[in-house]
C-alpha cells in the first residue's frame, strides 16, 4: 500500500510521541513507584466497623514503615469518619480508606489523592503532604440524594514537634 | 479505477431485476422511512435532554431550584440516558441505515423488516427505562453503577435498547453481506463497509455490559440473587464504556471521510489508509476500558498500564484521520487556484453549513483529544478522575466534535429521505445554530475543565461543602456552566425549529446525498482491508491479552459481594 511522503513524516512523528509518552508513563510508575491506588485488600464491608484498622479511624503516628502517619478513614452514606484530618507539613502518609455500603470517592481536591472507595475492597495511596493548607475532601462519585452533602476536610499544619522529623 | 464509481454501475444493474426505478444515488423511498424514524427519536431525545442539561446547570450555578419535588439525580439520569445513549444510537442507526441503502443499494424486504422489528424494541425498551426514571425507581445514572440498585424494568430497558440495535445494525450488515456475494472481488463502497465495521466493534463491546445486566444486575434486581461482585460488573461495563465512545465517533468519521470531500468538491485522499485506520479503531476499541478504571482498588497496576499502551494507540488512526483532511482540504483549495502555504484555507466552503458544522467538529476534536491522553495518562488520570474535567472533555468530544457533525448530516439528510430541499435561509439557521453550539461549549466545556483542575466533582448537585475556601471558587465556574448551558440551549431551539422544518414545511425537491470519489492516482485498496476474518481474529487475540488476567484476578479474590441500596 501506498502511503504519501508527508503521511509517513508525519505518522513517524506520531508514533515518535506516542513512545515517548509511554516511555515517561512507563518509567514514573514502574521506577519511581508512582502508581495510583492499586491495592488488592478486601474486607467484609458489612463489619468495617470491627476489622481493624478500621474498628479506629483517624490518624495514626507509626513507626518502622516507609510512612510516618497514618489516615484511617471509613465512608458511608453520606459521610466521613473522621470529620477532620490533622497531618503535620512534610510528613509522609499513607491513606487506607474503604466503604460499608455503595461506591465512593476520596478526593482531596486540587491533588493527585484521588480514589475510588468501593465494597469489600480497602483503597491505599502513601504520599507526601509538602504545601500548608486546608484541603477540602470530597465524594466524587455519585452515592444517592445526600452525594453533594459528603465530604470532610485534611489539615495540613505546621508542626510545633520537630523531634521526629 | 475508482471503487465508488465501479459500486455504483453495479448498484444500477442489481436493481435492474427489480420493477420499481430506484436510481443508485438515492437512499430507497422504504428505506427512507426506517431512517427517519430513528431520526426522529434522535431529535425528541435531544429536545428533552438539552432540557434537562439546562436545568442542571441552572441547580449547580446556586440561583435555581427545581420544582415539584423533581431530584437533581434524576434530571442527570435523564440527560445522560437520553443523549449519551438514545439521541446517539438512534442517529447513528438512522444514518447508517441510510448510508448503506445509498451506497450498497436499497434493503431486501427481509432485511428492512428487520430494521423495523429491531427499531421497535428499542423504541419499547426506551419507554420502559423512561418510566423507570419518571417513577424515580433509577435514578442511577446512565452508568447504573451497583450497588446501587434501580428498578429490575430499568435494566431491561435498556437491554432492549441495545438488543434492537444489534437488529437493526444486523439489517444493515446483511446488505453489505449481499453486496459482497453478488460484486465478488471488487473493493466495497466505503461507506458500507465503515457501517459493518463500526457494527462489529458495538456488537464484541456491548457483549461486556449484556453479560454484566443479564448474569448480574437484572436477577439481583429480581431477587434471584442476594448479592454481586461490584468490580466485576464495573470491569464488564467499561469492557463496553470505552467503545461507546468510538461507536459515537465513528459515524461521524464516516461523514468526515466519504461526504465531506464531496461538499468541498474535492476527493477522498485515500480509500485504503480510511479504511486502515477504521481498521485500527476497531482493534483498539475495546481492549482498553479499564483506563477508565485507573484509581480503583483490586486492579492490578501492571495491567492497568497494559491497557494504557493499547488505549494510546488510538493516536494512530486519529492521526491518519487528520492527514487525510485536511490534505483533502489542500488539495481542493489548490485546486480552486489558492496561492501560498495557507491560501487554500480561503476557499473552503465557510458558508454551506454541510462543510462548516463538521469542520467545528474536527477543531473542537484537538483539544478533546489531548484532554483524553491526560484522563488516559495512569499518574495524571489522578488529578482530574471524577471532576468535572471530565464532564467537559466529553462535551468537546461527544457533545461538540460528534453531534456538530450529525447536526451537519442532518440538515441534508432529513431532506433527501423526505423528499425536500435545504434553502439558503435553513442553511444560514444551522450556521447560526453551529456557532451558538461553539460559543456555548467554549464556555461550558472550557469552565468545566478549569473547575476540574481545582477539584470540583461531577455528577454533584449545588452544594458549599460547608463553606470550604475551594469550594467558593468552583461557584463563579459554575455560573460560567449555566450560562454557557444556556446558550447551548438556545442553539437545540434553532436545531429543533431547523429540523421540523425539513420534515414536513421545506419545499419539495431533490437535496443530494453527497458521497466522494477516491482522488485519481490513489491505489487500489488491499483486499486485506476487507477481510473481517483477520482483523477479528486480531481483535479478540487483543481482547483476550487485555482482559483474561485482570478477570480471573477479580474474580479469584472477589469479596462478599453487594447487596442492593436505594439511596435517592
Amino acid at each position: 500500500m501506498h502511503i504519501h511522503k508527508y503521511e509517513k513524516w508525519w505518522l513517524s512523528f506520531g508514533a515518535a510521541m506516542l513512545v515517548a509518552f509511554l516511555v515517561i508513563v512507563g518509567v514514573s510508575a514502574f521506577h519511581n513507584g508512582t502508581h495510583p491506588n492499586n491495592s488488592k485488600w478486601t474486607i467484609n464491608y458489612e463489619k468495617v466497623d470491627e476489622i481493624a484498622p478500621f474498628n479506629q479511624p483517624g490518624v495514626h503516628k507509626v513507626e518502622g514503615k516507609d510512612w510516618d502517619y497514618e489516615v484511617v478513614l471509613v465512608a458511608s452514606a453520606f459521610s466521613y469518619n473522621p470529620m477532620n484530618i490533622e497531618i503535620p507539613v512534610g510528613s509522609k502518609v499513607k491513606f487506607i480508606a474503604t466503604t460499608k455500603d455503595v461506591i465512593h470517592g476520596f478526593e482531596v481536591a486540587g491533588t493527585n489523592i484521588n480514589m475510588m472507595l468501593e465494597p469489600g475492597y480497602v483503597s491505599e495511596y502513601v504520599t507526601t503532604a509538602d504545601k500548608v493548607g486546608e484541603f477540602l475532601i470530597v465524594c466524587n462519585e455519585y452515592c444517592g440524594a445526600g452525594h453533594a452533602m459528603m465530604y470532610s476536610k485534611l489539615m495540613v499544619v505546621n508542626s510545633n514537634d520537630s523531634s521526629n522529623h | 479505477m475508482t471503487a465508488v464509481i465501479t459500486k455504483d454501475k453495479k448498484v444500477t444493474h442489481n436493481n435492474k431485476g427489480n420493477s420499481k426505478v430506484i436510481s443508485s444515488t438515492k437512499v430507497d423511498r422504504k428505506d427512507a422511512k426506517l431512517a427517519l424514524a430513528h431520526i426522529m427519536v434522535a431529535f425528541i431525545a435531544l429536545f428533552v435532554g438539552g432540557l434537562c442539561g439546562l436545568l442542571q446547570v441552572l441547580v449547580r450555578s446556586g440561583q435555581f431550584k427545581l420544582p415539584f419535588g423533581i431530584g437533581y439525580y434524576q434530571v442527570l439520569t435523564v440527560h445522560g440516558v437520553l443523549l449519551g445513549l438514545i439521541l446517539t444510537t438512534y442517529f447513528i442507526l438512522g444514518f447508517q441505515t441510510a448510508a448503506v441503502s445509498r451506497t450498497a443499494g436499497a434493503l431486501s424486504n427481509k432485511q428492512r423488516k428487520t430494521g423495523w422489528v429491531g427499531f421497535w424494541i428499542m423504541t419499547i425498551g426506551m419507554l420502559a427505562a423512561a418510566t423507570m426514571v419518571l417513577l424515580n425507581e433509577a435514578s442511577v445514572l446512565y452508568t447504573f453503577y451497583a450497588p446501587l440498585q434501580a428498578h429490575w424494568i430499568y435494566y431491561l430497558g435498556l437491554t432492549l435498547v441495545v438488543v434492537g440495535s444489534w437488529i437493526v445494525g444486523l439489517a444493515q450488515s446483511l446488505r453489505y453481506i449481499q453486496w459482497r456475494k453478488e460484486n465478488k472481488g471488487q473493493t466495497s463502497p466505503l461507506l458500507s463497509f465503515m457501517v459493518v465495521v463500526n457494527n462489529l466493534m458495538w456488537f464484541v463491546a456491548t457483549l461486556g455490559v449484556a453479560a454484566e445486566v443479564l448474569f448480574q444486575l437484572l436477577p439481583w434486581s429480581l431477587g434471584f440473587i442476594e448479592r454481586i461482585d461490584v468490580l466485576l460488573t464495573r470491569t464488564l461495563f467499561w469492557y463496553f464504556g470505552h467503545a461507546l465512545v468510538y461507536f459515537w465517533l465513528l459515524p461521524a468519521y464516516m461523514v468526515w471521510y466519504a461526504i465531506v470531500p464531496k461538499i468541498v468538491g474535492g476527493k477522498i485522499f485515500s480509500d485504503a489508509l480510511a479504511r486502515l485506520s477504521f481498521m485500527l479503531f476497531l482493534l483498539f476499541s475495546i481492549p482498553v476500558g479499564v483506563h477508565h478504571q485507573l484509581t480503583e482498588p483490586g486492579i492490578d497496576g501492571f495491567w492497568k498500564f497494559v491497557q494504557v499502551v493499547l488505549t494510546f494507540f488510538v493516536v494512530i488512526p486519529s492521526l491518519l484521520t487528520a492527514f487525510s483532511m485536511f490534505a483533502t482540504f489542500e488539495l481542493r483549495g489548490r485546486e480552486l487556484g489558492a496561492k501560498g502555504v495557507f491560501g487554500w484555507f480561503k476557499n473552503l466552503p465557510w458558508n454551506d453549513v454541510r462543510f462548516l458544522l463538521p469542520f467545528i467538529g474536527m477543531v473542537a476534536f484537538i483539544p478533546g483529544g489531548a484532554g483524553g491522553l491526560v484522563n488516559a495518562s495512569y499518574q495524571m488520570n489522578q488529578l482530574i478522575h471524577n471532576t468535572i474535567w471530565v464532564t467537559g472533555h466529553f462535551h468537546l468530544t461527544v457533545a461538540t466534535t460528534v453531534v456538530l457533525t450529525f447536526f451537519g448530516t442532518a440538515y441534508w439528510l432529513i431532506p433527501h429521505l423526505t423528499g425536500r430541499k435545504l434553502t439558503k435561509k435553513m442553511n444560514n439557521l444551522g450556521i447560526v445554530s453551529g456557532i451558538l453550539w461553539s460559543v456555548g461549549m467554549v464556555i461550558m466545556s472550557g469552565a468545566m475543565h478549569i473547575a476540574g483542575l481545582f477539584g470540583a466533582p461531577r455528577r454533584s448537585e449545588y452544594s458549599t461543602y460547608g463553606g470550604s475556601e475551594q469550594a467558593t471558587e468552583w461557584i463563579s465556574y459554575q455560573v460560567a456552566q449555566a450560562v454557557g448551558g444556556t446558550i447551548l440551549f438556545i442553539a437545540i431551539l434553532f436545531i429543533i425549529g431547523i429540523v421540523v422544518n425539513l420534515l414536513w414545511f421545506a419545499p419539495k425537491g431533490e437535496e443530494e446525498f453527497p458521497i466522494a470519489e477516491v482522488a485519481e492516482g490513489a491505489e487500489k485498496t488491499p483486499a486485506l482491508l476487507e477481510n473481517f476474518k483477520v482483523w477479528g481474529v486480531i481483535l479478540v487475540a487483543l481482547i483476550l491479552i487485555a482482559y483474561t488476567i485482570p478477570l480471573i484476578d477479580i474474580v479469584q479474590n472477589s469479596p462478599l459481594g453487594s447487596k442492593g441500596y436505594k439511596f435517592w
